[in-house]
């Protein structure tokens, strides 16, 4: 006899998706993806497996979240992610303390780009402690059909050309914006399908 | 369901790679951020260890952190496989994650390393973990951490460069020859741990990842591929590695770095390559190319 139900339930009611399937080597190889993505920015990392994600994170996104994030980590979702099965799923699975308020948030998921906050409303770390910024993971529609963008700086050998898909208007205006706080400012992991790419602070980009 | 998922390790009472998910997931987000910020020291919640500090334990954390049961794990101190510390540490992993090792630079895909980095160069993917002591290249000249804080925040490094500048006026050059401050991509200052300064030309513009872990102190700093490492210098007085009269008595090498080694009590002495894999690859390439020739000219005989 059991007292708990075999699957958690949202508070709605509704079934949960399932976490990693191996929650030590599942995570420890989205990980490495996660290092050499920022390590080498401007490369799409594929993950090497995928994951049941719930609506509306894609595998990469969900597949971060669960290697990253935990309850030391208040994170930040937009609308889109917090109305979906994401925000319960979150907060199930990585105990993840949810916030409203994008200045103090460790983390930021965003899967509606268009509508994210202006990059300097998230938390660009403070002088001292520079590494206390917001690293947002920003779900994209594409790596290679948007507007061309030259990137350089550490990780990248010359530039690289990378065409990212649906980021708002002023997003790469922002970003120099960001560039001029060094050593604080916001970094950015990107997703799209089961792939991720790295944007740290450094890394220069002409629009 | 994972591929990975009926995988086993040697000693099961441990979680893979030893540490705990979650202090896992705590030292990961400080690497990507050390990553983001090169040569920017992170705090991080360094663990206890099965062994005392100063023999590894911040290199250790980083290394279980960043290791998958498919990598193939070298560890080296002072260039060489087969001392103390090296194979006690390599010992530890093949113990808490079965993970498969070698003496090869070329194959491993994670090196941790203390006070070298190898001969070979690295390659794209490779990891390189540095074992660091004392991660504040500032801590001599101001033992303050609120104050060194504030230097590196500010950039202001005057200080490092005075006392750069005091060797000058006593001896006519730099006198560091180990742990040699050096700038990362122009803005931060940082201790590369001690290698000789003659490694740190390879830090510059390495295509490998190369972590640093400090467990005493806590801290872990990165340089990121194809990043500027600048060793301090002045224009009068600019940066020189060291160099040696011979060549390596067993290899030949004159490229690589070389420890003196004493051979008997009446001051006999040989110089042999720090880096053994560098120097075994290098007498068994000669010893194949000789038996090559040694074949060719027996058969023409």
């Amino acid at each position: 006899m059991t007292l708990q139900s075999p699957t958690p339930m949202s508070s709605d009611g509704a079934a949960l998706k399932p976490g990693f399937a191996d929650p030590v080597f599942d995570a420890q190889a989205v990980f490495r993806a996660a290092l050499v993505a920022i390590a080498y920015p401007g490369r799409a990392i594929p993950l090497d497996r995928t994951f049941a994600a719930p609506r509306p994170l894609s595998s990469a996104t969900a597949a971060l979240c669960l290697t990253l994030m935990d309850f030391e980590t208040p994170a930040w979702l937009d609308r889109q992610t917090a109305s979906g099965e994401a925000s319960a799923w979150l907060r199930f699975h990585c105990g993840l303390p949810l916030i409203d308020d994008t200045s103090t948030a460790r983390f930021a998921v965003g899967t509606d780009a268009l509508n994210l906050p202006h990059l300097l409303e998230f938390h660009p770390g403070e002088i001292e402690y520079p590494d206390r910024s917001t690293t947002l993971v920003i779900q994209v529609k594409s790596f290679t059909d948007g507007p061309v963008t030259t990137w350089t700086g550490p990780g990248i050998k010359g530039s690289a050309t990378i065409a990212i898909d649906g980021l708002p208007f002023w997003f790469w205006s922002d970003w120099d914006l960001n560039s001029e706080l060094y050593p604080r400012g916001v970094d950015v992991i990107f997703t799209c399908g089961n792939a991720l790419m790295g944007l740290p602070r450094t890394i220069k980009v002409e629009a | 369901m994972s591929p990975t998922a009926a995988l086993v390790h040697k000693d099961d009472g441990y979680n893979f790679a030893y540490l705990d998910e979650q202090t896992k997931r705590m030292i990961r987000r400080s690497l990507l951020k050390a990553l983001s910020i090169p040569g920017y020291q992170v705090p991080f919640g360094g663990r206890e260890m099965p062994l005392a500090y100063g023999w590894g334990t911040g290199g250790i954390q980083v290394t279980a952190s960043v290791i998958g049961p498919d990598d193939v794990l070298k560890v080296i101190d002072q260039g060489a496989d087969d001392t103390t510390n090296a194979v006690s540490i390599r010992r530890f992993f093949q113990t808490v994650c079965d993970v498969a090792v070698t003496e090869s630079t070329a194959e491993a895909t994670v090196v941790q390393t203390r006070h070298r980095v190898p001969e070979t160069p690295l390659k794209e993917g490779q990891v390189l973990v540095y074992q660091v002591p004392q991660p504040e290249p500032l801590k001599k000249i101001e033992p303050r951490e609120t104050e060194t804080r504030k230097m590196h925040a500010y950039a202001e490094y005057g200080a490092m460069q005075v006392t750069l500048y005091e060797d000058v006026a006593h001896f006519g050059r730099i006198a560091k020859t180990y742990d040699y401050p050096a700038v990362i991509n122009g803005r931060h200052l940082m201790s590369p741990s001690p290698i000789p300064k003659f490694d740190n030309p390879k830090m510059e513009m390495n295509p490998a990842i190369q972590l640093f872990g400090a467990g005493r102190e806590k801290r872990i700093y990165a340089v990121p591929p194809y990043t500027s490492v600048r060793s301090l210098d002045f224009d009068d007085h600019p940066f020189e590695v060291q160099t040696w009269k011979g060549s390596c008595a067993l290899c030949g090498s004159t490229t690589s770095y070389l420890d003196e080694v004493i051979t008997d009590d009446r001051g006999s002495r040989m110089f042999v390559c720090s880096d053994t894999d560098f120097c075994n690859t290098r007498q068994a390439e000669a010893a194949a190319a000789k038996a090559a020739v040694d074949k060719v000219s027996g058969e023409e005989a």
